[in-house]
């Protein structure tokens, strides 16, 4: 049991909670928008299968992460526009829509990976890391936070950006419009099915960077539904979040603790099954609700197409 | 936002409407095959012997269309399931939780009830017991959504995650059959399953899915509750004018739902599979999802979706043997049937519109 | 001019608040309405309308409810398309295309229904409307709006949220943000209804000033007295119809109560040949008789959104037809409700020939006699989905001998439905035909039938001729009429006073939540009405 709070043990695991909490956060924050926006974007589980694939793809053959970051950003988005599309200007059912392509990337993905590496399995050499000086130096916070690569750096600030776009810019005024009273926003001058079109997007690039994360960093391989519910998860921090980007980065450290601890738990030979530990964040969130069950804040109009001057 | 998205007026429509409804669902099935052939071809596969290969296996074959028939018994209580739900407008996107847990709850109960009680009246009690376990899991979330107005989307979603994890805790820890090394429950005895119809390998739990589904399609068109959980559905607004307890008739749809859910996952363990393993989810609820819209809600037509998604399945998997085309095709090419006829119900509704202008 | 580095630009800024001395015959029109007409599933809202809206002068538009007045706002604004007509901008034919462009041309408008995010703060909401990518111009807005309200009079926290704001002042916010946009035509749609009388007179202080500074108002509403203290001309419409126009020479030459009278006789025309003028044929009620419907202090809390009631109470005998008058959202959908039992009270008794129904379900009332036609037919009323022979028995799903231990009989369901669309002259392609898909007056049938059958003792109808169009709104007065000749008692709500006046026995005005006062309806009750109305004592 001394194994347990050693420094190794205790490093690896908060390690291992920020690679987990990452792809959750970039998901979490792109679900947000949509959310702001009043599209309840249930097809980010496809958005983010198919970010991985096409990451992994990016990268394997280019050999550059970024590019597979990239390239699995655009595959988000590829499956964000079809939603888009879809649900925000013919106006149909977000949820039909977004689990009819949630399914359809995780066979479609599934399927490609079959003819393309399913006899190589070929994996991605480990990520670089970006040290931060001095800070890296702390014992067990510091390889653990500060040794990461540099995207997660880049998804962390990503945060405080997001904040800033909502309390700040024109672009988050609108959004937040476009879902609490989207009729305001119209006779302000401002094309609804446009702006939600942005925020649907959005959330496609940063769930399909989430993938490509998960893929390409997290994992070094890309294999079928690699993501396991993950842009589900997005969804519960994004709805939990109540428009608070911060909330979102709480939430995904909370998860990914809770995934690293499995894992790390695992190595230090500790035998309870993962599946105890994997079950906690969502106790935590299920107790939340039912002590605190207010209505969760969602915006006025989420989930509702759209239609001008509708009677 | 309602679950009445795809068109749930009830009332016999017209033959030219039912003509137009053909049309309507065959059309975009057709294009949905030929858009994923388009996919098959990209890979290297040729679509027709594909799509051939599967209608053989599954559908052709004495001993496919066995399994075929097998694989349908769960999926038809998940469907009736989803069916009350969606008709009463709640999204209980929770199945597979629930379907886990009314499995496992099955396969402890069942094993252990036989050696006391005679084998019929044990495996009724397993079914009520698994029936009980996942109403009483999805009573949180009714609970939520009825008297807080908490959305049920993300609370189920989130009892699924705890439900997989909940079951596989079980399975591990709990009802772990200590006399093998695979991580698993006991397994019921083949003597003591479900019996099989006739000579075949079909399981009697397809007669028990019909029937479950049947009953559901009578309720919801038939009788009065049914009309009420509609009228909840279609326009809550209208239910609470017309009086009816809406907060209470939310905790019955989620009973209702996940209830069948449950008797999904009996239905497989005792009628087919035996025991849990460790690790078991086929995730049956999720692919039933876009089968319940294909089939507008409907009971009737959910049996033939149901029968359409078994073939795929089955001959799907055995397609992932002989011709090395993964089984997840299956979800890509119901994901494209999902979609393609949304389109085309979209389209139908806009050149009506037009037509009417 | 809607993009925001022209917003705040001081030489358009300077535009209307310089251009003082416009005398209004010698300016253009702005805007010139041409034969405009607009029809909705069941409704022609608006029928070959005409209109000129000069600089510089406060048009009033003048109308009853259901008179196309929104409409006619919408397709100002941008919302909605004429189907036949033209709409012209400064001469010139112009589609008015969205609100963007009805921005761009200077047209701006102060919704009935408030258009204001309630979530953000109301610098905020005066930003919204920038492009995307740019950041909002905060300092600039503030000098602006600092610059408008010193001309203008009035006081913004620019950094409170909507949602604590009372409505007059976000109707305030609203004028504001159509100024800060430089609109040289505002729109203010029944702006009034939410005011209080001070926030009312307010308003039309402001209203002077700004067309002092050239600017053309449109002011819609259904309120003569605004509407003669108010307007510079006043267009009177009726039924979708423009029925009258009094231009302002004639307006200067006549004295308040020459100009209400004279829109009285527009408005509802006391000529022969209006069909809408029949006089109420004295009725004769035993004076004596017990009173049917009882209702003592009803309380009811008030929420964010809406009025709560305070010490309701009044007695309805049978026969009896009681009106409710007052302005719309003071609380009457709230009383309608409470007395149906949808809206729980925090107190008070109501009781239907003695027996008491507070406590009871809404089910339990219904089945005790007690009805309630809602307003909302769409919304509540009815299942649009539906076919029409079930939305028959939406309020008696389960009962027999339409279910049978549950299980629905269609055939006693079709006969039932079948007589009651022959009754009640529902023009229904077939029983089977969803109801969402008939027009509001045989939806309203639809209705009508639904809470007049079987074992109906008292009947709340609110709003029960709005939208409708004159055949189907006289076809529901008469049928009002003959339920209270059977003896019922009726409780009728409505905003039109006119309605009230040619149905009711007695009419009680409601205001903020509670009744002001009861007047019998005989010979001066439309000017006592009228009074308590406007807040004055009858």
């Amino acid at each position: 049991m001394t194994g347990l709070f050693s420094e190794v043990f205790l490093g690896a695991l908060l390690f291992g909670a920020v690679t987990a909490a990452i792809p959750l956060l970039l998901a979490g924050l792109g679900e947000q928008m949509s959310e702001k926006a009043g599209v309840l974007n249930i097809g980010i589980e496809g958005m983010m299968i198919f970010g991985a694939y096409l990451g992994f793809v990016g990268a394997f053959y280019s050999g550059s992460l970024w590019l597979g970051f990239l390239t699995g950003a655009l595959g988000g988005m590829v499956v964000a526009l079809l939603m888009a599309l879809l649900c925000v200007r013919l106006g149909l059912n977000q949820i039909v829509i977004g689990i009819g392509l949630t399914l359809g990337l995780e066979g479609l993905t599934a399927l490609l990976h079959h003819f393309q590496f399913s006899r190589s399995y070929p994996r991605l050499p480990a990520a670089d890391r970006t040290v931060i000086p001095f800070l890296a130096d702390i014992p067990i916070l510091g390889p653990a936070l500060f040794r990461q690569h540099l995207i997660v750096y880049m998804a962390i600030a990503l945060v405080f950006v997001m904040g800033y776009i909502y309390r700040r810019t024109q672009l988050g005024l609108n959004l937040q419009a476009a879902g609490d009273k989207p009729a305001a926003l119209d006779v302000a001058g401002i094309d609804v099915v446009r702006t939600r079109t942005i925020a649907v997007l959005t959330t496609g690039a940063l769930a399909g960077l989430g993938g490509a994360y998960l893929a390409n960093v997290g994992a070094g391989i890309f294999i079928p539904f690699i993501t396991n519910g993950a842009g589900f998860l997005g969804i519960v921090l994004a709805m939990l979040a109540r428009g608070r980007p911060v909330w979102v980065l709480f939430g995904a450290l909370l998860f990914g603790v809770c995934l690293s601890l499995t894992t790390a738990m695992q190595v230090a030979g500790i035998n309870i099954p993962t599946d105890v530990i994997q079950m906690l964040p969502f106790l935590a969130v299920m107790i939340m609700l039912v002590l605190f069950g207010r209505r969760a804040s969602l915006p006025a109009a989420l989930g509702i197409p759209y239609e001008r001057g509708a009677r | 936002m309602s679950a009445t998205a795809l068109d749930t007026s009830n009332g016999t429509p017209a033959r030219r409407d039912i003509q137009r409804r053909i049309i309507m669902t065959l059309g975009p099935i057709l294009a949905a095959l030929i858009i994923a052939g388009c996919i098959l071809l990209a890979v290297g596969v040729n679509p027709l012997t594909y799509y051939g290969f599967v209608l053989e296996r599954g559908l052709l074959s004495p001993l496919g269309v066995q399994q075929t028939l097998t694989r349908m018994a769960p999926l038809l209580f998940l469907a009736a399931g989803l069916i009350v739900a969606f008709r009463a407008g709640m999204w209980n996107l929770g199945g597979d939780g629930q379907f886990l847990l009314g499995a496992v709850t099955a396969a402890a109960s069942g094993p252990l009830l036989v050696q006391v009680l005679p084998a019929w009246l044990a495996l009724f009690c397993a079914f009520l017991l698994a029936t009980a376990i996942a109403m009483l899991w999805s009573l949180v979330p009714a609970l939520l959504r009825a008297y807080q107005g908490v959305n049920e989307i993300i609370t189920t979603l989130m009892m699924t995650f705890l439900g997989t994890s909940l079951a596989n805790v079980l399975v591990k820890l709990v009802f772990l059959d200590p006399s093998t090394t695979v991580p698993q429950t006991r397994t019921l005895p083949v003597e003591d399953r479900l019996p099989r119809l006739f000579d075949t390998t079909i399981t009697s739990g397809l007669l028990l899915g019909l029937a479950a589904i049947l009953i559901v399609h009578f309720v919801m068109t038939r009788t009065a509750f049914g009309l009420k959980l509609q009228i909840v559905g279609a326009n809550p607004r209208a239910a609470v004018h017309a009086g009816l307890g809406v907060p209470k008739l939310t905790i019955a749809v989620f009973a209702i739902s996940a209830g069948l859910a449950g008797l999904a996952g009996a239905v497989d363990i005792i009628g087919v599979q035996g025991n849990v393993r460790a690790d078991w989810n086929p995730a049956y609820a999720m692919a039933v999802i876009p089968v319940v819209f294909l089939a507008r809600m409907n009971g009737i037509a959910a049996i033939g979706f149901v029968f359409m998604l078994s073939v795929l399945s089955i001959g799907g998997e055995s397609a992932a043997r002989r011709l090395g085309v993964p089984h997840h095709f299956t979800l890509v090419l119901v994901s494209i049937v999902l979609i393609m006829l949304a389109l085309a119900e979209y389209i139908d509704h806009r050149y009506n519109q037009s037509r009417k202008a | 001019m809607c993009c925001p580095s022209s917003l705040i630009s001081c030489s358009d800024a300077g535009r209307i608040m310089t251009n003082v001395s416009i005398s209004p015959a010698a300016t253009p029109d702005i805007v010139v309405l041409d034969r405009v007409t607009k029809r909705f599933p069941g409704i022609v809202a608006n029928d070959s309308v005409d209109l000129a809206i000069r600089p510089g002068e406060v048009h009033v538009l003048l109308g009853e409810n259901g008179a196309g007045k929104s409409t006619l706002i919408g397709m100002l604004s941008g919302l909605q398309q004429p189907d036949e007509g033209r709409i012209l901008v400064d001469g010139t034919p112009t589609p008015i295309t969205s609100p963007r462009h009805a921005l761009s041309l200077g047209i701006g408008t102060v919704f009935q229904h408030m258009m204001l995010v309630p979530t953000l703060t109301v610098a905020e909401n005066l930003l919204l409307g920038g492009s995307w990518w740019q950041r909002p111009k905060t300092e600039e807005l503030e000098a602006r709006v600092t610059e408008i309200s010193r001309t203008l009079g009035i006081t913004i926290n620019l950094h409170a949220r909507i949602s604590e704001l009372s409505l007059g002042e976000q109707q305030q916010v609203e004028i504001l943000r159509a100024l800060v946009r430089n609109s040289r035509l505002l729109i203010l749609d029944e702006s009034t209804s939410m005011l209080t009388p001070k926030g009312i007179d307010e308003l039309g202080a402001l209203m002077r000033r700004l067309v002092e500074q050239g600017l053309a108002i449109v002011f819609i509403t259904h309120k003569l007295k605004e509407a003669a203290a108010f307007g510079d001309r006043i267009s009177v419409l009726k039924l979708g119809r423009k029925v009258g126009e009094i231009p302002p020479e004639r307006f200067r030459a006549l004295g308040e109560d020459e100009i209400i009278s004279e829109i009285v006789e527009l408005m509802f025309g006391k000529r022969k040949d209006d069909p809408e003028a029949e006089e109420k044929a004295p009725r004769v009620l035993p004076a004596s008789a017990a009173p049917l419907l009882e209702v003592r202090d009803i309380e009811v809390p008030a929420t964010a959104n809406t009025p709560g009631l305070s010490a309701i109470s009044f007695d309805i005998r049978p026969g009896e037809l009681l009106g409710i008058a007052g302005i719309d959202g003071n609380g009457q959908k709230q009383l309608a409700e409470a007395l149906a039992g949808q809206l729980p009270t925090s107190g008070g008794t109501i009781a239907l020939e003695g027996k008491r129904l507070d406590g009871l379900s809404v089910g339990e009332r219904r089945e005790s006699g007690l009805r309630y036609l809602t307003d909302d037919r769409l919304g509540e009323g009815t299942v649009g989905s539906f076919p029409v022979s079930i939305n028959f028995f939406l309020k008696q799903v389960g009962a027999a001998p339409f279910w049978r231990s549950g299980i629905e009989q269609r055939a006693e369901i079709d006969k039932r439905a079948g007589e009651l669309v022959r009754e009640y002259d529902v023009r229904t392609p077939s029983l089977k035909t969803p109801v969402g898909r008939l027009s509001g007056g045989n939806i309203q049938k639809v209705l009508l039938a639904r809470e007049l059958a079987e074992g109906a003792k008292a009947v709340i109808f609110n709003k029960p001729t709005y939208g409708l169009d004159l055949a189907n709104t006289l076809a529901t007065r008469q049928r009002i009429r003959e339920i209270a000749a059977r003896g019922l008692a009726v409780l009728l709500i409505s905003t039109d006073l006119e309605e009230l006046l040619s149905m009711c026995d007695r009419i009680a005005v409601i205001s903020s939540g509670r009744l002001v006062g009861t007047v019998e309806n005989t010979g001066d009750a439309r000017t006592r009405v009228g009074r308590l109305m406007i807040g004055l004592a009858a």
